[in-house]
């Protein structure tokens, strides 16, 4: 079987805590907060917008970008909340999810031996996508930096061969943010060395105590930046797919070569539901948002009540506490914790092997569930 | 509106210490705003909301929606009439409305015979009442944002990045 496997395929690391997640599956009545999508369901009035548009008989593809509708949407969306301008012809593309968006982003600028910074811990996809584009991902430890990207010291990972620095805030997994200004210092060693900036702003709906800022909408960035967002996370859409690329028409026009010739399209019941999204959800979003944030303040001081030390996310649904106190590393923390309490967490190391102190703490989860979860954590921790 | 009152409209058991966390504030704030909304009526009451359905033995009610048509009276409007019938017990929500009727009530009681009964005997004859259509009601589906069918939940996989 290995000679069929490719080379490729066949350095990629695989994931080791798959065998933890297989057992959180395979445990009866955890109370979870290991979810990486929201708790709510998606608002009724975009469920119904995909099944209405079943009804009418849109059955079939769209075009290759996605439907012109949803394309100006999110047009008028951008520009009216973040002054921000790309046209719905040349300059926006609808993808499954974020993560098809990256894949093409990668696929598209990587040419062999292009390395790309990627900041950890992060999303768990990003590596193993730069490696199987051809190219080297080169991680920034953030762990004494307070999670945070510092532009002094990003200048130092900066070579020749730097194509790209991929951004992810609010960050999964520390909730991480970055104000205007930070962004703005950032911005300029980026620009100095004229990489690209693959900005994931998935949560930039979930930000808590500042505007968010797309990188995009810094003064000179928007040619040197991709802009990554979608529908999953501000609109409890996950299951549906549906995300979308902005960036500089030359990108786009490329990465629509390939995404017609893998995708064709995103499911049109998808889009039609996206576009009611923008169209009239809002509130819905604003609503879930404020919810969210009086979690967030639960859970950071019940965890630091702990001993559990965490930095203040300013956003997403994610705690990332340290697990210090307890003696333990993250992965025996997790299934001790899962096997004693019923409690499911994502180890940090999940997130890189340096993050075995840490864990990641998902309050995408109810209050009563939090609640309970916490008393359980504190009762586990007691005992140890 | 003021987040304490979001957050106990969503669920009223919350204690205040609880709510400081959530809101990053010192519970004694909490408390004192909570008791100036108790004194100012702003939060009326705490209450479970119960699914009736569910429980067919304890003497099961029936409900019903009554139209009343009304003659105003001179410089009182409708809101005398209005006290009149609202201060009946069985009369479970009073609203003016615009249109063909005046008032809508919800009344309540243990069967069919009884709600005809006070409308009989006690609704239509008070004065200034023109007419009443009583409707009543067979099903329920969803009351104040609750639907009682089932709770709703996200059917998520219990670990994800």
């Amino acid at each position: 079987m290995k000679n069929i496997i490719s080379q490729k395929v066949q350095d990629m690391q695989p994931s080791g805590i798959r065998a933890f997640f297989d057992l959180v599956l395979g445990t009866k009545d955890v109370i979870s907060l290991g979810v990486g999508e929201p708790d709510f369901v998606t608002p009724w009035q975009i469920r119904e917008a995909g099944i209405y548009s079943l009804e009418q008989g849109f059955t079939g593809y769209t075009s290759n970008k996605g439907l012109y509708k949803l394309r100006l949407g999110i047009s008028r969306y951008l520009k009216n909340r973040y002054n921000l301008e790309y046209s719905p012809d040349e300059e926006i593309l609808i993808t499954v999810g974020v993560s098809e968006g990256f894949d093409l982003v990668l696929r598209t600028i990587i040419s062999p031996q292009d390395k790309v910074l990627i900041p950890s811990p992060g999303y768990v996809s990003y590596g193993p996508l730069v490696e199987l584009a051809g190219g080297i991902p080169v991680y920034i430890d953030l762990k004494d930096d307070g999670f945070k990207l510092n532009p002094k010291c990003l200048g130092k990972y900066i070579d020749k061969k730097t194509k790209a620095i991929i951004l992810n805030y609010p960050n999964n997994p520390t909730g991480i943010s970055y104000t205007r200004k930070e962004l703005t210092e950032l911005k300029r060693v980026i620009l100095k060395h004229n990489l690209l900036c693959i900005s994931d702003e998935i949560y930039g709906d979930l930000t808590y105590d500042f505007e968010h800022t797309p990188f995009a909408a810094l003064a000179g960035a928007k040619n040197n930046t991709l802009y990554l967002n979608g529908f999953s996370k501000s609109y409890a859409m996950t299951g549906w797919r549906v995300g979308f690329v902005c960036g500089p028409k030359e990108i786009i026009a490329a990465m629509t070569k390939i995404h017609q010739y893998t995708i064709m399209c995103v499911p049109i019941t998808s889009q039609m539901a996206a576009a009611e999204a923008l169209h009239s959800a809002r509130p819905s979003v604003e609503e879930m948002k404020r919810e969210y944030k009086r979690r967030r303040e639960f859970v950071i001081s019940r965890l630091n009540e702990m001993g559990l030390k965490c930095h203040r996310p300013e956003g997403a649904f994610y705690a990332f506490p340290s697990i210090k106190c307890s003696k333990m590393q993250a992965l025996e923390f997790a299934r001790s914790l899962l096997k004693e309490q019923k409690v499911a967490v994502v180890p940090g190391s999940a997130f890189g092997q340096q993050f075995g102190d840490y864990i990641r703490i998902s309050y995408a989860s109810s209050m009563d569930n939090l609640r309970e979860a916490l008393m359980r954590i504190d009762k586990f921790l007691k005992t140890k | 509106m003021d987040e304490i009152l979001e957050v106990l409209e969503k669920d009223a058991r919350t204690a205040p210490q609880e709510i400081a966390r959530m809101l990053r504030k010192k519970p004694q704030g909490i408390k004192e705003a909570i008791k100036k909304y108790e004194k100012q009526g702003v939060i009326l009451k705490y209450k479970a909301v119960i699914n009736k359905e569910l429980i067919r033995d304890a003497g099961s009610e029936v409900r019903a929606l009554i139209e009343v048509n009304i003659t105003p009276q001179k410089d009182l409007g409708f809101d005398k009439i209005a006290e009149r019938i609202y201060s009946f017990p069985e009369v479970n929500s009073c609203y003016l409305i615009s249109g063909t009727y005046d008032l809508l009530l919800i009344v309540e009681g243990k069967d069919l015979h009884t709600v005809a009964r006070f409308v009989a005997e006690k609704l239509a004859p008070l004065e200034n009442i023109r007419g009443t259509a009583t409707h009543f009601l067979l099903k329920k589906y969803k009351e104040d944002g609750v639907i009682l069918k089932h709770k709703e939940e996200n059917k998520r996989i219990a670990i994800s990045y």
